[in-house]
């Protein structure tokens, strides 16, 4: 059974000129893999993310004929019921950490804050199971950072809180959404490495969300790529650069290549037949 | 003669125990009809040199010339018709309730020209974009649209340098393209030289013949942009930017750890 199952999800929003359709009826299923999803900005692949987590606010709607995680449909629960799901069996994290941190609760009582949301455990436990999780994530004083409050950490070090954070209450299923886009190259690999190792380590299931065709391609074992809030074409991830889809081509034709100079870069040509031809499913 | 001019550049923020050094003993050269990249992580000090040569870091000794001219303390009004800057976040650095053609006007006559009205006109078909948009607001353009119009905006005073600062790094690849295509038909028509800010060793591979890699507020190597290409650098940091932006592999990350 696959960790998640998504069948013909739709991400409405009413506006004052009708009704605008961020996500337009796709189907996918997650395995123990990492699955990317790739596209432009407004695309629908963040709405998405969001929507698995039923965290899109009214007036926006979700509609799907059935979102299930390992079999169970999520899609008639209630929020109470959601606030069960969410940390406990799906995570996500977000893109930027200074917006995503309480910036006036120290890092410590934030991750024992989670944990104990889920697990009624006691403080002592809680802070060793902190310390722990910090140390999972590649921080080295894990004492000082407990203590420290989120001002006092360099982006790369606030991601990497925001991951022990989502990983702490054990879900099974990770989303993260831009997770490195905020932080430099350098740091990039470092975060990027971390989520590797701890999802593989636990068979967790990752969604992937990102703009970056070169990091998706390489980080992913799947890719989705979305247009308009369809998916125009799912691959291998280590095949996106053999993809198909005339929009695939031209995001990948239009990327400045160090190993194959161009003069002029190759500007994306849209045809609106590919907003109207129907999703790809991205079941296996 | 060289466009700009740069030696032993120290730019510091704040005092006494709070003091940073940004910029330390730097220098640096862009040849006319040039283009220079600058790399490097953040915090690294590469915006603070483009902010130190448009006089917006008050506190910096050494020596900067632009086009002959040594630079004092207070830039001229013929500085800036020299020297123009594109910021990085089309979002931020228009004014949010200016129309296009205020923000144009506003400019044109600042820097004492008459002739406004074939002026704006000029400016956003170099640019590419139809008269249509001079009455709209940065609201109802998108992000790669705004940036058409900063880069209009700098281009009025019909200046002969751009320093560029990460001006692709908030915009989608597919508009990354076409304003970087923008930019190089731009600078082979005015015959511009460029300075350009980027973290994306790609980007400024496309755009640059020389890349200068700075670590902590000096530049560790200069190299030219075929030596890039061939990786022939030699500072193990230029090495690690490279290898982290040729796209990563996962077992690579591992062994980084």
């Amino acid at each position: 059974m696959s960790l998640l199952d998504v069948e013909n999800l739709w991400v409405k929003f009413p506006t004052r000129t009708g009704v605008f359709d961020a996500v337009r009826g796709i189907s996918f299923s997650l395995g123990q893999e990492r699955l990317g999803i790739v596209g432009e900005s407004g695309s629908g692949k963040s709405m998405t993310g969001r929507a698995i987590l039923k965290l899109i606010r009214p007036p926006g709607q979700i509609i799907a004929d059935r979102i299930a995680i390992e079999g169970e449909d999520i899609i008639a629960m209630n929020e109470r019921q959601m606030r069960k799901v969410r940390g406990e069996r799906i995570s996500m994290v977000m893109q930027d950490p200074k917006f995503s941190l309480n910036p006036v609760m120290t890092v410590g009582n934030q991750i024992m804050e989670a944990y104990r949301i889920h697990t009624r455990s006691s403080k002592t436990e809680a802070k060793r199971k902190a310390l722990e999780m910090l140390e999972a994530v590649s921080i080295r004083d894990q004492e000082r950072v407990f203590r420290a409050y989120p001002h006092e950490m360099s982006g790369g070090m606030g991601q990497r809180i925001m991951i022990a954070m989502m990983l702490i209450p054990d879900p099974r299923i990770l989303i993260a959404d831009e997770p490195t886009s905020a932080l430099d190259v350098s740091v990039q690999t470092q975060v990027l490495s971390i989520i590797d190792r701890l999802v593989k380590e636990r068979g967790m299931g990752l969604i992937f969300i990102s703009h970056d065709l070169n990091l998706v391609s390489s980080f992913c074992d799947r890719v989705l790529i979305m247009y308009s809030g369809r998916i125009v074409e799912t691959c291998r991830a280590d095949k996106l650069h053999e993809a198909q889809h005339p929009y695939t081509r031209g995001l990948l034709n239009s990327l400045p290549r160090l190993d194959a100079p161009n003069r002029r870069l190759e500007v994306l040509q849209r045809d609106p037949a590919w907003r109207d031809a129907p999703s790809v499913s991205g079941r296996i | 003669m060289n466009a700009i001019d740069i030696s032993d550049l120290n730019v510091w923020f704040g005092k006494g125990r709070d003091r940073v050094d940004a910029v330390r003993n730097v220098s640096l050269t862009l040849a006319q009809g040039g283009s220079l990249g600058l790399v490097g992580e953040s915090g690294s000090g590469k915006s603070t040199i483009l902010r130190a040569l448009t006089g917006l870091a008050p506190n910096w000794t050494g020596q900067m010339a632009v086009v002959g001219e040594t630079l004092g303390r207070r830039r001229t009004r013929s500085f800036y018709q020299t020297v123009q800057m594109v910021f990085q976040d089309p979002y931020a650095s228009l004014h949010p309730r200016h129309s296009i053609d205020q923000v144009l006007s506003e400019t044109l006559t600042l820097h004492g020209y008459r002739d406004i009205e074939p002026r704006i006109e000029k400016l956003l078909a170099d640019v590419g974009l139809g008269p249509s948009f001079r009455f709209r607001y940065p609201h109802q353009l998108s992000g790669g649209q705004r940036q058409r119009v900063a880069i209009a905006r700098a281009l009025a005073p019909e200046p002969a340098i751009l320093l560029l600062d990460e001006p692709t790094s908030a915009l989608d690849v597919s508009v990354q393209a076409e304003i970087l295509n923008l930019l190089t038909d731009i600078r082979a028509e005015r015959n511009l030289s460029y300075m350009m800010v980027s973290h994306d060793l790609a980007v400024v591979g496309h755009m640059c013949e020389r890349i200068a890699v700075m670590q902590n507020g000096e530049i560790v190597e200069t190299m030219s942009v075929d030596d890039m290409r061939a990786m022939r650098m030699t500072h193990p940091y230029s090495k690690h930017l490279l290898s982290a932006s040729m796209g990563v592999q996962t077992d690579d990350i591992l062994s980084d750890l």
